[in-house]
């Protein structure tokens, strides 16, 4: 049945996520949030990790290019960055930031600049996962089935 | 667990006495200050699905000014520690200083330094990123264990009957727990001597009704250090009592209290835990024996013989000291006395220990604070005009509009009614004093204060009957959220569990807890371009504020200097500032009040009855602490 099959693939995938890393616990917890109440609690909260991880990407891409790199600044944002992937349960996200700041407190810009560029190519994995899982998610509901929780990993 | 349905205004003694609703912690009112949007949301969901009133606030100053304007209009305060605008630290000083409301840090630094730093300054607790709902849970304990040692500076509490034998309360104050604990530590003749005593003074207790006492923290302050002068084999309660220096303490409270100590203290659990004897449902039980003492367990204690005592300290002690991560002395007389932490317990400061972060607080620190946030207290108490006092929520409420109309954009629906934007802080106050639940009262600023704040429809009727005279409400208050998320509580929740408040006019919890919580509370989140320009009258009534208000700094996301921006000077401007004028708010609206009482009162029974139903099926502090406290019939005696 097609549902089924949909819940299977939904729930392989995620599993599939959790393995590789990329979900961690924090992300179970998040579904566990969802409620009848607030139906949409993972979506919408994953959408504002989206938009403020792209902001502060931008951020920080504009401040290692700066003459004078201010590297407290740059902390600042990948403090944030690192707050609020591991809120989501972004995991490789997550230990891309704290790599990050590592390199940070050495005021190394091109260690730094390495590090943007694994933390942005992180989070454009997380985010092409997530979206996928979301699309399967809707698939699920549109077929008129429910959502399986996986919480072997909360 | 199943929670004793009970009418929202109904008043049991045990409520009065520790002030604290029967619902509680639900309703509890948290602040919640971060500037990642991310964390900031999932803080409110969490914070939310514990039932407790959620206002967040993506920006430090905000939180601060919010803060001043509803002075009592929250409980706790979550703060995040790195933030661009203002240190957290720093929030973290200026909450304790100002308001002395207890502040729960919050980071992704888990780092030692900075989890001390939290410490030091006085937070309550220091969470870590990513914050767990365990964590959430429990932060109900900080506000009974702050409130419980704020110096209500009364010295008497009557909390009706005083041989009640089944309030717990009794427990720790009068000569009846002091006797019996006395029996189980007779050792030395002084003891032996106050028991002789005690027993004698019992009979007079039982037979007199006596004033309770409460121990604030100034009292336990000198009761500390009288005892510290007198010296450990010395301290009896005669010459403490001498050497306090408080008419209106008798003996027996000091030979009480002693005992407290004494049975207490050795989980460095100060007054707090001990003082906290909540409501009789369980979960206050369990949440106040964090020593694995069973509080019911305590007042039963009473009547036991001496060995069943000592085999209850003994027990608790082992408890606690599996619990505690302070290794304890032996059980003795002396012990009061061994406490490492500092004397002045009057816990902010007492971190949860649960949680592993030890707390130690320079005492002079707390003490340095505790006289500041009293002389704030005291200050803001008067300063402002009693009406305030009485309606936090609007305050907060108005507060909140204010804050928000600082743009001129009208944030969505919910918050335009907080869009009180130009309002000046006497009619606010005028508002306030009409006591008109939940509504904001707009002088100048709501002019179009149109949009949903509720969802819930019991309360569009309990607050669209104020808001008559608003041609331009336009209060559909009923949005299409969906279903009612029981989380986020407006102002009605707040003068429900203020105190002083005029609590008739709260409708329940429950009402909001019915409100969805996606209605809106985040100010500026949606820009709703509100923006109250047109003179209305100061009877407008007031407005239902969405129960979870985002107070946020420019109200666009990416704008960081609302007071900037400000329109109305209001930022500034506390409730104080502006005389009170009264008298001509105050008749219109009382037509208002008569008027709408009936109908709250039946929405909130059903929706208490609503809420109740939630809540059982809602995880309880009880099941947190990890042991369900001891009860003294299982004790081998």
């Amino acid at each position: 049945m097609e549902v089924e099959q949909l819940q299977r693939s939904f729930l392989e995938y995620i599993a599939a996520l959790f393995r590789e890393g990329f979900l961690d616990g924090q992300f179970s917890q998040l579904q566990l949030l969802q409620d009848e109440s607030n139906p949409d609690f993972v979506v919408e909260v994953v959408s504002l990790f989206f938009e403020d991880s792209e902001r502060l990407l931008n951020d920080l891409t504009k401040a290692l290019d700066q003459q004078n790199v201010d590297f407290k600044r740059i902390d600042a944002h990948v403090h944030q960055l690192k707050g609020s992937s591991s809120s989501i349960g972004a995991h490789r996200v997550k230990n891309a930031c704290i790599t990050f700041r590592n390199f940070c407190d050495e005021r190394n810009v091109e260690a730094c600049l390495r590090c943007l560029q694994e933390v942005k190519q992180e989070y454009l994995l997380a985010k092409t996962k997530l979206e996928a899982l979301f699309r399967l998610e809707q698939q699920i509901v549109a077929a008129g089935g429910a959502i399986p929780i996986l919480d072997e990993f909360s | 667990m199943s929670l004793e349905v009970k009418p929202m205004f109904s008043s049991s003694s045990l409520k009065s006495g520790d002030g604290f609703s029967d619902q509680f912690p639900v309703g509890l009112r948290v602040l919640v200050v971060d500037d990642d949007p991310t964390c900031l949301r999932i803080m409110e969901k969490m914070l939310g699905n514990c039932l407790y009133e959620v206002t967040k606030c993506n920006c430090a100053e905000l939180a601060l000014q919010y803060l001043r304007d509803n002075k009592n209009g929250v409980d706790v305060v979550i703060s995040d520690v790195h933030m661009p605008d203002m240190d957290g630290f720093k929030l973290l000083e200026q909450v304790g200083l100002e308001m002395d409301l207890p502040v729960i840090m919050m980071s992704a630094d888990d780092s030692k330094d900075v989890v001390m730093k939290g410490v030091t300054h006085g937070a309550c607790d220091y969470l870590i990123k990513p914050v767990r709902m365990e964590a959430i849970k429990n932060i109900w304990q900080h506000v009974v264990r702050k409130k419980k040692h704020e110096g209500k500076d009364k010295d008497f509490v009557n909390s009706g009957g005083v041989e009640d034998e089944d309030q717990k309360q009794k427990v720790f104050e009068d000569g009846d727990y002091s006797s019996s604990a006395n029996e189980g530590n007779s050792n030395s003749r002084k003891r032996k001597v106050e028991e002789d005593d005690d027993a004698e003074e019992r009979d007079d207790v039982s037979t007199h009704k006596k004033p309770r006492v409460v121990w604030t923290s100034e009292l336990h302050v000198k009761f500390m250090n009288a005892v510290d002068k007198l010296g450990i084999e010395k301290a009896v309660p005669k010459k403490i009592l001498e050497l306090m220096n408080v008419p209106a303490l008798s003996r027996e409270n000091v030979a009480s209290h002693l005992q407290v100590e004494q049975f207490f203290h050795h989980n460095r659990r100060v007054d707090s835990i001990t003082r906290f004897m909540g409501p009789p449902n369980a979960a206050f039980g369990n949440a106040s024996a964090f020593n694995g003492v069973d509080i019911q367990g305590l007042a039963a204690a009473r009547q036991l013989q001496q060995q069943n005592l000592a085999a209850i300290q003994a027990a608790a002690l082992g408890r606690a000291s599996t619990k505690v991560s302070v290794s304890l002395p032996s059980h003795d007389n002396r012990n009061i006395f061994n406490f490492e932490n500092p004397r002045l317990n009057n816990d902010n400061k007492q971190i949860d220990l649960l949680h592993g972060i030890p707390t130690t607080m320079d005492p002079k620190q707390l003490a340095s604070l505790r006289q500041s946030a009293s002389t704030f207290g005291h200050m803001n108490m008067h300063v402002p005009s009693p009406a305030v006092q009485n309606n936090p929520s609007m305050n907060q409420m108005l507060q909140q509009s204010r804050i928000q109309g600082l743009n001129g954009q009208s944030l969505n629906a919910a918050i335009n009614s907080n869009h009180v934007s130009n309002l000046p802080a006497n009619v606010v106050q005028s508002v306030l004093s009409t006591a008109i639940p939940s509504t904001v009262l707009g002088r100048n600023g709501i002019g179009n204060v149109q949009g949903p704040v509720y969802t819930s429809s019991s309360v569009p009727s309990s607050g669209v009957g104020l808001i008559t005279e608003f041609p331009s409400n336009s209060f559909s208050f009923l949005s299409n959220s969906g279903t009612p998320a029981v989380t986020s509580k407006g102002m009605f929740q707040n003068m429900k569990s203020e105190i002083r408040g005029p609590r008739a006019l709260v409708p329940s919890h429950g009402a909001f807890n019915e409100l969805n919580m996606n209605m809106i509370q985040d100010w500026g989140m949606q820009n709703a371009g509100l923006t109250f320009e047109s003179p209305l009258r100061s009877n407008m009534g007031v407005l239902g504020i969405s129960p979870s208000t985002l107070v946020q700094q420019g109200f666009s996301s990416n704008s960081k200097n609302v007071q900037g921006q400000s329109k109305s000077p209001i930022v500034n401007s506390s409730l104080s500032e502006n005389p009170l004028r009264n008298e001509d708010e105050r008749i219109p609206n009382t037509g208002f009040e008569n008027g709408l009482f009936p109908e709250q009162y039946i929405q909130e029974d059903d929706l208490m009855t609503a809420l109740l139903k939630q809540q059982d099926g809602t995880g309880h502090v009880e099941g947190e602490f990890g042991f369900g406290g001891f009860h003294l019939d299982t004790l081998p005696q």
